[in-house]
């Protein structure tokens, strides 16, 4: 961004990193496909590398109000330095916080989680998702994230760019604005589980299995599944081979992933972001 | 004026100006929560409480408790235009003076006879979900002990008791007009196929029709006055709870507006922060503490939230942290709130406080320190503040917008802010924040690190400081 600003340019975007964008190595991966496919379709973006700070979303879900301020000022003070208008971010924490919180703090912008951007890429035909690993016939189960969807209410762009990838979509029984937190919200991530029967994610990732596996008996013994919840679809009994689970969110990446480890399936199931997938599909995997 | 009409005034005064005596001290009792705005967007909040609380919106997330609840709770909106015939014959003396209406009161009394019989239906529907040996997951629970578990069966009775009282009422009155060869006003389908149950006895009758008269209108005049003790004031408060309900997105937290101050008078030295709030004598008031910890913390709606909760338990039912067996049940918080209040300050007239099991003994053993048994600590627990991951399934999950997740996080605050009493690896992440920039210990230097071994054609655009 100094740099754009050194030469007086002027980015359409500002591409928020996050910190788990920056520092988790699994999610780099996710930051390195979003900037491959922004240079693709070619939109002029900018990033803020080491001017970027913690949005302070953690400190605020757990309390620390103090700190979350003293975090959201800097950042406002970095974005009005260079008068940023327009921030797109593949973190839901980021993008809720940036959104929906700073302007009580005197920080307006536009703020578009990635999920809706690429599938506005796909709708104006920038982004094809073909000429790449092709998707036809896979099996994918979105997990929504509590930040993106019960949120702030996004739960078709993310399905329209899974759909736009001609895979075989199939819902959990707990999707959209019933689906199951991750484990990782509110701090969680920081922190060890408070003790009880189960871990969350170990939950959910069951739940994501026995779909993408059509497994109706092991579904049937998860906490709370209701019978008769509308929306889910079930797929035809399978052995979920080569499955894909999705998801839009860094925690949601780590305690999915960790999931599927802890369930020994990772040599058969795997989780990408939906930036990986377009990336891949569009042959950006260089 | 006979005798009759004379103690009906009495009792319909004495029950009305009761219900109104326990609703001020209610109100009281919100009142005590901290001033929060809630004017503005009439229109958006108006339509709000029409879709979601007069359309049942969000019960339909459930169809077979939705059209049971849709049952009574027609039932009972009919039922009160019953209600006002009964006042006006009680005083006046008159018998049935709507039906005049001729055949606008058939349709009213027989869809009257229609729903009172589907309620007694969907009653004891709903009195076999909750009661059955395996009842529905949410009807059971820790918080859901002695008192609350039989303030859902009594409700219940109460409602059956009310429509057999109903019945007994229309079907003595129709067999009496049809013994005597005269017609009576309105239509009975329910009533009529009841008749031959009765004696033929016109004494008898005239009785059994005064019985069932007074036993309707002061049952419902009892149940008014049971309500402001009962979960089942949610039938009352469910609305302005709904009218009250946050517009914003649910992802957004409630900004600390004092913390913006110090910041930004941190940050910026020549910010003028606002003259702390005094009272009316002048005095500097005392500091309001970051957070809650006791009722008077919280901001008066999330007091009203308490006095809305039906305890149906979808919060709980739904809440990642209970479904894998942690502490946390968000509806225990938003009963706790309502407990603590009563205890703190007005109980309503039937139980003082709303204590259920083992406390409730232990208030009468010795007299509760008032001041220092506070919300926090004395009724919820940090553990389950902690287990919390504000993921927002409860407050999505409510059928009348109760939010108990801003409950759970002014209470956070109060720990983290007043007390400095999150747990360790919580405090390690603050501290990463601070000096870091990051959650995690990271150096900020290796924030770009992500793009070193990335190739694109053209780096420099996201070539940074």
């Amino acid at each position: 961004m100094a740099d754009l600003a050194a030469r007086g340019e002027e980015p359409e975007i500002l591409f928020w990193v996050g910190c788990a964008g920056a520092f988790d190595d699994r999610y780099k991966r996710v930051t390195r496909a979003f900037v491959r496919i922004l240079e693709h379709v070619g939109v002029k973006y900018a990033v803020l590398g080491m001017e970027e700070t913690c949005t302070g979303d953690p400190a605020k879900r757990a309390g620390n109000e103090f700190l979350f301020q003293m975090q959201a000022m800097q950042n406002i003070t970095t974005f009005e330095g260079y008068g940023i208008k327009k921030i797109v971010t593949a973190c839901p924490h980021c993008f809720n916080t940036i959104k929906n919180e700073y302007p009580a703090l005197g920080g307006n912008y536009e703020v578009i989680h990635h999920s809706t951007f690429l599938q506005q890429l796909i709708n104006e035909g920038r982004v094809k998702v073909e000429g790449g690993e092709s998707y036809k016939g896979r099996r994918i189960t979105f997990h929504d994230s509590c930040y993106l969807g019960r949120a702030n209410n996004i739960y078709e762009a993310p399905r329209a760019v899974l759909e736009a990838l001609d895979a075989d979509l199939v819902e959990m029984k707990r999707s959209k604005a019933n689906g199951l937190c991750c484990g990782a919200g509110g701090a969680q991530m920081w922190k060890e589980p408070e003790p009880g029967k189960k871990d969350i994610n170990i939950e959910r990732t069951e739940e994501a299995l026995a779909t993408l596996d059509g497994n109706a008996a092991a579904l049937d013994n998860l906490y709370g599944v209701e019978s008769g919840n509308a929306g889910a679809t079930p797929a035809p009994k399978g052995n979920g081979q080569n499955s894909i689970i999705a998801v839009g969110c860094p925690f949601c990446m780590t305690m999915m992933s960790d999931g599927v480890k802890g369930k020994e399936r990772e040599n058969n199931v795997q989780v990408f972001d939906l930036a990986e997938l377009v990336a891949s599909a569009e042959g950006l995997n260089a | 004026m006979t005798i009759q009409n004379i103690i009906f005034l009495l009792v319909a005064i004495a029950g009305f100006g009761l219900f109104a005596w326990q609703v001020r001290k209610i109100r009281a009792n919100i009142l005590a929560g901290r001033d929060r705005d809630m004017s503005g967007n009439v229109s958006e909040r108006l339509n709000k409480t029409l879709l979601v609380a007069f359309g049942q919106q969000k019960m339909f997330k459930r169809i077979t408790p939705a059209l049971l609840h849709l049952v009574v709770y027609v039932g009972f909106l009919v039922i009160n235009i019953e209600v006002i015939e009964i006042l006006i014959d009680g005083i006046f003396g008159t018998h049935r003076v709507l039906g005049f209406m001729g055949p606008v009161y058939a349709a009213l009394t027989g869809t009257n006879e229609i729903l009172g019989a589907l309620v007694v239906l969907a009653v004891a529907a709903f009195w076999w979900r909750r009661n059955r040996s395996q009842p529905v997951r949410r009807f059971t629970g820790p918080e859901l002990r002695a008192w609350p578990k039989l303030d859902a069966n009594i409700i219940l009775y109460v409602e059956v008791i009310l429509m057999l009282a109903l019945f007994t009422m229309n079907t003595a009155d129709l067999k009496l007009h049809q013994l005597e060869g005269r017609d009576l006003a309105g239509a009975f389908p329910i009533s009529s196929l009841l008749t031959g149950l009765f004696p033929s006895n016109a004494t008898a009758l005239e009785v059994l029709e005064r019985v069932g008269w007074w036993a309707h209108i002061v049952g419902i005049l009892l149940f008014l006055n049971y309500l402001p003790s009962s979960k089942h004031f949610h039938i009352i408060m469910a609305f302005p709870n709904v009218y009250y309900s946050r517009l914003v997105p649910q992802g957004q937290f409630s900004n600390v507006d004092s913390i913006t101050h110090e910041v930004k008078a941190m940050m910026d030295p020549s910010y003028q922060v606002p003259a702390p709030a005094t009272n009316p004598d002048g005095s500097a008031a005392a500091p309001t503490p970051f957070g809650a910890k006791d009722v008077n913390d919280l901001a008066w709606t999330n007091l009203l939230n308490a006095y809305s909760c039906t305890e149906c338990g979808r919060c709980t039912s739904v809440c990642p942290a209970n479904l894998t067996g942690k502490l946390l049940s968000p509806r225990k918080v938003i009963m706790d709130t309502r407990d603590r209040m009563e205890e703190k300050y007005n109980s309503p007239l039937i139980f003082q406080p709303n204590l259920y099991g083992a406390e409730a003994k232990h208030a009468e053993a010795e007299v509760i320190d008032k001041e220092n048994h506070t919300l926090l600590r004395g009724y919820v627990t940090p553990e389950e503040l902690w287990a919390c991951t504000t993921c927002n399934a409860c407050v999505e999950a409510c059928p009348v917008n109760i939010n108990p997740l801003e409950s759970i996080v002014e209470m956070r605050r109060f720990l983290v802010l007043e007390e400095s009493a999150a747990p360790n690896s919580l405090n390690v992440m603050f501290s990463n924040i601070e000096n870091n920039g990051a959650p995690w210990a990271f150096s900020p230097s290796d924030r770009f690190n992500w793009a070193d071994d990335l190739y694109v054609a053209d780096k420099q655009n996201i070539a940074t400081a």
